[in-house]
């Protein structure tokens, strides 16, 4: 899979342009939908979702309780609910488990809570990989697990969506729920990193 | 299908390359393909995981080689084509001989934004009994299928322990053929080792399996996970 792109074959551009004005000349897709469900996943359904319901875990134990519980439940609670986020589940790191999660088939990750998967999650490298040596791929992220931390990697092969929740950073105690989200990033979310400490967050 | 998508284990691609900072969508024409590909599912023609199986059904060159919307545009034409909404002729030309959307449900933006927001659930009520409960001891089968199937080729042969019933879900395999029923779904865990042999680091993976895929080993009851 290129990931090159500055010099995609403008064939695919016009390929896409000319089905494009195809579908519409024909009655099969309104411009006007198309336009709102980019803007959807462009603009509004985003990792800022996901961030904020790891730093209200973090925050509150009810809450925490609840979103391990049925995270589906939770997210909707807080008006996270919609395609590719009907079935959620949080997985919660602690200082024995690592979670890391992947879709070796194809790309589904939970588009309520995250918004688009980036282009490296729908790879083959990382689709290959994630499951056979996961150390090694958390490294090209930067990320060294002590050698006692167990990982458990999550194949999203069914339409269960997975979000990672991250532990919380020391030296964030009494921080807002607010300030807090800022440390949550979207690959913290998916496993391959974790939350930002404090110092990372410009005062 | 064991095609170019089925990709849990294979070697030679290479590091994987975090992109720091990376846009939503590369393209204009991405973001397109992506809207049309969305919009053309809430047709109603076709099933997600017929949409899956559109894309699988490439050459697996073609599929490795092209990039991740490249491959949802080439799956869209299928669909599309197979359906028998658009023409190969049109398709090539761009341009319309008839128009078909009279008696299909065309969303505006009001109603894009609404199906996006209420999503499509998969779990299902089901009369039959899970045959597995947590802590079982199953195998996956061994299946050699040209249709959708969503039990990767890498745990195909494994022994692994039922962790979690998530209930009953649609099953993608007679989905794909558009008939829609469901059958009970597992959370099924596997040692690194039962995955990859003993030289491999120690992990777990946790994949999500449906009945069919599975064959009883034994149960809690007994010695734990047979590793």
């Amino acid at each position: 899979m290129s990931s090159d792109h500055s010099h995609l074959p403008s064939e695919t551009e016009l390929r896409a342009k000319a089905l494009e004005s195809l579908l519409v000349e024909k009655g099969l897709v309104k411009p006007e939908a198309l336009d709102a469900i980019i803007e959807t996943y462009q603009d509004k359904v985003g990792p800022q979702n996901g961030a904020h319901l790891v730093a209200l875990a973090w925050t509150d134990a009810d809450f925490r309780r609840r979103l391990l519980a049925d995270a589906s439940e939770a997210a909707a609670e807080m008006g996270y609910f919609g395609r590719q986020g009907e079935h959620l589940k949080a997985v919660e790191n602690t200082p024995e488990v690592h979670n890391l999660v992947v879709c070796t088939l194809c790309s589904c990750y939970p588009w309520t809570v995250l918004g688009l998967p980036p282009v490296w999650y729908k790879s083959a490298p990382y689709r290959s990989r994630a499951v056979s040596e996961p150390r090694a791929v958390l490294a090209e992220f930067g990320t060294e697990l002590p050698g006692e931390v167990g990982i458990r990697v999550w194949d999203s092969t069914s339409e269960m969506r997975y979000l990672v929740v991250p532990m919380r950073p020391v030296g964030t105690e009494g921080w807002s729920v607010e300030r807090l989200q800022g440390l949550v990033t979207r690959n913290a979310m998916i496993g391959v990193e974790q939350a930002l400490p404090p110092e990372r967050l410009a005062p | 299908m064991r095609g170019g998508h089925d990709l849990g284990g294979r070697q030679g691609f290479g590091a994987v390359d975090p992109e720091p900072e990376e846009p939503v969508f590369h393209d204009e024409w991405e973001k397109r393909v992506f809207a049309m590909t969305l919009a053309t599912g809430m047709l109603g023609q076709w099933n997600i995981d017929q949409s899956r199986h559109a894309r699988e059904r490439q050459h697996p060159v073609a599929y490795l080689e092209q990039s991740y919307y490249e491959n949802w545009l080439a799956g869209t034409e299928k669909l599309l084509l197979e359906a028998g909404l658009v023409g190969e002729e049109e398709l090539r030309f761009g341009t319309a001989e008839a128009k078909c959307g009279e008696n299909l449900r065309v969303p505006d933006a009001a109603a894009a934004r609404e199906i996006l927001a209420s999503g499509g659930p998969a779990a299902r009520e089901t009369e039959n009994p899970p045959r597995f409960s947590v802590g079982d001891e199953v195998i996956v089968e061994r299946r050699h299928t040209s249709g959708h199937t969503r039990a990767p080729d890498y745990v195909q042969g494994c022994r692994g322990l039922v962790r979690e019933h998530h209930g009953a879900h649609v099953f993608p395999d007679a989905n794909s053929r558009g008939v829609p029923v469901a059958h009970h779904l597992y959370s099924v865990e596997f040692s690194s080792r039962e995955l990859w042999g003993n030289d491999a680091e120690p992990f777990d993976v946790l994949i999500d399996l449906w009945e069919p895929y599975l064959t009883f080993v034994k149960s809690s009851g007994a010695d734990g996970n047979g590793e």
